[in-house]
């Protein structure tokens, strides 16, 4: 099952403006693995070669946290979104 | 919901309506109190996840007979432990009639089910539900903690007492100082789905009657080389199977939590178990992990920390909510005394430290303290050992014409392949000691 299909069973309500906030662009370019592409279960991040940044798809985050510390330079400013927006489980 | 601008002071303002809040606030009403319960979510439940296994003891000290009306899926009757290798599996488990009358010993629940109900319990008491709010700051004065900043207009809230049960981001215990930054093998990651399936095959699959449920925790291959578990929980009419992982191996192997899950469940001897299902949900948590040693400070001048955000999880066993709800309900138990003698200092809040103590929540918490450091050293446990375990399984009953004394020599030699006798009486011992 692909990421996108797991992430259209979830219900989010996302606010116009991201939670997560790349805080310099340029320690991106020179983190070696850049593993929150991989360790991130809702693949919000997305290395772009071309523009050369991290893009940050915050509509899709489940708020767990992982990046706040997963990332090795600490770099994610992270933050919930505002009350009531974000991620809504059903099941839990 | 009450509006927020009449509220003047009240006696404890809880964050966080999760098994640890609820339970602190509903403690805190039904003595009479003044007490607020605010949550971020859209309603209490919306943001949590768990496997999840709920304790009887645990509730029934808020809520006697909770059964008969709280949203649960099974009552669990048994419990199994697989251990992995890549196409085969040993198990062991345990069955009891026992649990298969009232009161019942563990049920499983969905979470955004059950925290709602749990929070409407608390509102019954007495208690004020503030939902769709997040709380950004605890404010202070001359050291001492007297309210809440939330995100609403106006939305500044006083209290002689806050207690953070923010689960474990608790990133109001962090700016309050009263923790460091997380050690990422401290947390584990867990990513989770809901996979439905029809009652009767659940039923017939699990060897079930009615309401009755089973449990499967997964330890070996699913966790390809890393520290960590997988599980399979029956609900009422869905499984919930997920897989959890020390985030700082996920870091290091950039594995991705998703793959691992899928690659769980096209496990052969996991794949049975779960056929016919349908994807329902899929959603992640964290899990601190850390244990005793890792745990912040848990009072202070008018603040005290209770649950997740205060590192309460007994990994070894799976244990999280009931520790979350008994600290939430010894703080709530704190408050009262507090708010008799109308001293809320760090002095008077030590008390909470006191009556941990005397729980099962701080003794048991004690007694695991070496093993997260422990299992960390021990990777082998993960993945050596249910290997070899299971070819001496395979070995032993396969009947192939070999004679028993060739048999034992073979199995010997299977186990002492990777790992030395002396390597293993060592491990062995170390585990021991480890688990107290
Ligand atoms: C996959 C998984 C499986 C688990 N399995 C089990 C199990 O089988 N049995 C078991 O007993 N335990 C299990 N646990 C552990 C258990 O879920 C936790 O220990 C328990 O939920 C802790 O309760 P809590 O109230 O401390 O925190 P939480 O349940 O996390 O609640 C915290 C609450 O605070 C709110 N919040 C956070 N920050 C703010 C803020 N700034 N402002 C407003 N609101 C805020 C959140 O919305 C949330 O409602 C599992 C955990 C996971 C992730
Ligand atoms: S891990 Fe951190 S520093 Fe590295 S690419 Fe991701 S956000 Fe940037
Ligand atoms: S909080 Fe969790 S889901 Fe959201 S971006 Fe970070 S790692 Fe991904």
């Amino acid at each position: 099952m692909k990421i996108e299909d797991r992430l259209f069973l979830v219900k989010f309500n996302p606010d116009k403006e991201s939670h997560l906030v790349i805080k310099d662009r340029k320690t991106c370019r020179h983190c070696e693995f850049k593993p929150c592409q991989y360790f991130c279960p809702a693949q919000v991040y997305e290395w772009d070669e071309e523009q050369k940044l991290i893009t940050v798809a915050y509509e899709g985050c489940f708020e767990c946290g992982a990046c706040r510390t997963g990332c090795p330079y600490l770099n994610i400013d992270w933050r919930y979104p505002k009350g009531g927006y974000g991620v809504a489980f059903r099941y839990g | 919901m009450p509006d927020i601008k009449d509220m003047n002071k009240f006696d404890a303002i809880i964050v966080g309506a999760g098994p640890a809040g609820t339970s602190c606030a509903h403690t805190v009403a039904k003595a009479g109190l003044k007490v607020a319960l605010v949550d971020r979510g859209t309603f209490p439940g919306a943001k949590n996840v768990m496997g999840g296994v709920l304790y009887r003891h645990a509730v029934e000290n808020a809520i006697p007979d909770f059964w008969k009306e709280a949203p649960l899926e099974r009552h669990i009757i048994e419990q199994q432990y697989w251990l992995l290798s890549d196409d085969s599996n040993i198990s062991i488990g345990h069955r009891s009639e026992k649990f298969a009358q009232e009161p019942y010993n563990r049920f499983t629940v969905l979470r955004a089910k059950f925290d709602s109900w749990f929070a409407g319990q608390a509102d019954s008491a007495g208690a004020y539900i503030i939902s769709k709010t997040v709380v950004d700051d605890v404010i202070t004065e001359n050291g001492r903690v007297v309210g809440i900043k939330t995100d609403r207009p106006d939305g500044n809230l006083y209290a002689n007492v806050i207690v953070l049960c923010d689960g474990v981001n608790s990133l109001l215990a962090q700016k309050l100082g009263m923790r460091g930054e997380f050690d990422n093998r401290h947390l584990a990651l867990a990513v989770k789905e809901i996979i439905s399936m029809p009652r009767e095959k659940i039923e017939d699959r699990f060897n079930l009657d009615g309401d009755e449920g089973a449990t499967i925790d997964i330890y070996g291959e699913v966790a390809q080389g890393m520290e960590g578990t997988g599980f399979i929980y029956t609900n009422k009419d869905s499984l919930s199977v997920g897989i959890g992982v020390i985030l700082a191996d996920l870091v290091k192997t950039r594995v991705r939590p998703y793959d691992l899950l899928e690659q769980m469940k096209n496990h052969p001897v996991i794949k049975r178990m779960i056929s016919g299902g349908e994807p329902r949900e899929y959603m992640a948590h964290m899990i601190p992990e850390g244990g005793y040693k890792a745990m912040p400070k848990i009072y202070g001048d008018g603040v005290l920390v209770a649950g997740d955000a205060a590192m309460m999880v007994n990994g070894f066993h799976r244990e999280g909510s009931n520790l979350a709800m008994t600290s939430g309900r010894l703080a709530g138990k704190t408050i009262i005394e507090a708010t008799e003698k109308g001293d809320y200092s760090k002095n008077a809040l030590s008390r909470y430290k006191d009556l941990l103590e005397d729980s099962f929540v701080l003794k048991d918490l004690k007694k695991y303290k070496n093993l997260p450091a422990h299992i960390s050293n021990y990777s082998e446990f993960f993945s050596t050992y249910p290997e070899i375990l299971n070819k001496a399984a395979d070995e032993f009953l396969t009947i192939d014409g070999v004679s028993k004394k060739e048999k034992q020599r073979k199995i010997r030699k299977i186990l002492t392949e990777k790992k030395s006798l002396w390597n293993i009486i060592k491990d062995t011992y170390k585990s021991w000691r480890a688990f107290g």
